[in-house]
């Protein structure tokens, strides 16, 4: 744990030191405020003291920041062979991801802080629901650390970071919404099936202020998994044909 | 802390890396790992710091097994991996920090030990430079130093001084010597004086396999066994020198170096040094010696010929 901190403070740093972190930042708050206050369906044209117009934006703009923040992270050292450098150090494959996970996810949380100014605002425009806010940023770091998760894998199966983003994009679009658009088509045990994998659904319901435990399975689960998925994909150089 | 290397095999994708290789190093020793490009040189070394696994066969450092233990192999290893990888958004002083706290070094440790590596491998005046702003052999300077910083028993390097100049080469060598007095360290390289000046064992590996193994006097005994020893001896006509010199019985062949007035060169016997008995009949038959030049087998030549 304590080397995934060491990992984790690297990394962050190298996210400053290459501007990679101010660039994103500046785009996802860009992006974000312009929708929320600017442009479509936002604020003063829903007329409602709420981030729900925030929360569906960045919903989104998460959805394709992430691998673009993820895709360097294995790829890169696979491919100038820091990688090599690293896993001969006392360490473990799962310290490493679960160090650059915490790097990614704390990106994610300042990222989400500087948003602070959009409540600010919005709770001297009106009265609001404490608690939907709350869950709302809760649903967003639930589904950003389900996407660094899937993107750490995507990065960890290849040396090119174009590669890493389009694969976990790829992957990241059925959670996204193809399982929920396939799930009302489909009848019986495969339709709840879809309709539990479809992370918009999940997300939704956090959202609304029903933190359920299924839905706490269902994100906890899915970065288990992918990073088993990305452990066993750095351990494969290991395996013995 | 002895290193063993035992019957280790790769294969990848069915074609074998190493086949079969078995070697042991002890403390206190350097050695020298030749080989022609693509004989499994960095192969070996990656499985030994545990990068790689095995197809067959096991490795123990220290009494650990890369196969079960390999985070304590990792623990007791320095490794310099083959094109020195490196964190180029890094500064110095960051990176050897970092590589410090990833070795598990003590906390209050770590500040000491980056800065005598700092000073031991001449980083001082670039130690807040960004690690891609440096010149390649300031580069391999990082990595032996992220290599040594935890102060390690065994020492795997991977063509340390590739890139080098001339004066940081020699540094380096001497830095190597000296710690390879107390510590085990294994390098690989393909220029053979850098074997001459620093290994006191060479080993030396042609298509996975261990074709010689021994220090360097040994290896050039083993291989020919038999003194070369040209001589110009005046005084007398060439051909009843020629016929002289072979009934000596240490010699196994004379014959006359062409191009040259009585000039030969004479092979000895094994085992046997025919200089003396030479010299003994020229006196005897009042010839004059006027030069006599033992060639010695370069290791050149004995890599040349074991891995063709």
């Amino acid at each position: 744990m304590k080397i995934a901190w060491v990992i984790a403070l690297k990394e962050i740093r190298t996210f400053f030191d290459s501007l990679t972190a101010y660039i994103l930042l500046i785009v996802f708050l860009g992006f974000s405020g312009f929708f929320t206050w600017l442009y479509g369906s936002d604020v003063f044209y829903i007329k409602q003291a709420s981030l729900g117009a925030f929360f569906n934006i960045a919903y989104w703009t998460l959805f394709f920041f992430i691998p673009a923040l993820t895709m360097r992270s294995l790829a890169e050292e696979n491919k100038t062979g820091t990688l090599e450098l690293l896993l001969t150090k006392p360490i473990s494959n799962l310290e490493v991801l679960w160090g650059k996970f915490m790097a990614c996810l704390m990106l994610i949380i300042i990222a989400l802080l500087c948003t602070l100014p959009y409540y600010i605002t919005i709770i001297n425009l009106g009265k609001v629901d404490k608690g939907v806010v709350l869950c709302g940023y809760l649903g967003l770091l639930f589904m950003s650390s389900s996407y660094i998760a899937i993107g750490l894998f995507a990065s960890s199966i290849t040396s090119n970071q174009v590669v890493a983003f389009l694969v976990a994009l790829f992957i990241g679009i059925f959670f996204q919404i193809l399982f929920g658009m396939v799930a009302p088509n489909m009848n019986g045990a495969l339709g709840e099936t879809f309709d539990y994998l479809s992370l918009s659904s999940h997300y939704e319901a956090v959202t609304r202020g029903v933190v359920d435990s299924r839905d706490l399975v269902y994100f906890a689960s899915i970065v288990f998994l992918s990073l088993m998925f990305a452990e066993s994909s750095l351990a494969r150089r290991n395996k013995t044909p | 802390m002895e290193v063993v290397v035992k019957n280790l095999t790769k294969q990848y994708n069915g074609q074998k890396a190493i086949d079969g290789i078995g070697f042991r190093v002890n403390q206190g020793e350097v050695l020298g790992f030749l080989g022609p490009n693509g004989a499994g040189k960095s192969t070996t070394m990656k499985i030994i710091t545990s990068y790689l696994a095995p197809t067959d066969g096991d490795v123990e450092v220290g009494g650990y097994s890369v196969l079960q233990d390999s985070e304590k192999v990792r623990r007791l290893i320095g490794y310099l991996p083959e094109n020195n990888p490196l964190y180029l958004d890094m500064t110095v002083l960051d990176y050897l920090k970092f590589a410090a706290q990833l070795q598990g070094v003590r906390k209050d440790l770590i500040e000491i030990r980056v800065r005598q590596m700092v000073k031991v491998c001449g980083l001082m005046g670039e130690k807040h430079k960004l690690i891609g702003e440096l010149s390649k052999g300031y580069r391999q300077r990082v990595g032996l130093a992220q290599a040594m910083i935890h102060d390690p028993q065994v020492l795997i390097l991977d063509e340390p001084t590739s890139g080098l100049d001339p004066n940081q080469i020699i540094e380096i060598r001497k830095l190597i010597k000296e710690i390879g007095k107390q510590k085990t360290v294994i390098l690989s390289t393909h220029i053979l004086p850098e074997v001459e000046a620093t290994c006191d064992r060479i080993l030396i590996i042609s298509k996975g396999k261990i074709v010689a193994d021994g220090t360097p006097e040994e290896l050039r005994s083993q291989r020919q066994g038999r003194e070369i020893v040209k001589v110009k001896i005046e005084d007398g006509s060439a051909d009843d020198i020629l016929a002289a010199l072979k009934t000596i019985p240490s010699v196994l062949r004379a014959e006359p170096i062409g191009g040259k007035e009585n000039y030969f060169e004479i092979q000895a016997d094994r085992f046997a040094s025919p200089k003396r008995d030479i010299f003994k009949l020229c006196v005897k038959n009042n010839w004059i010696i006027t030069e006599m030049i033992p060639s010695e087998t370069r290791l050149e030549d004995i890599f040349h010929d074991l891995t063709i």
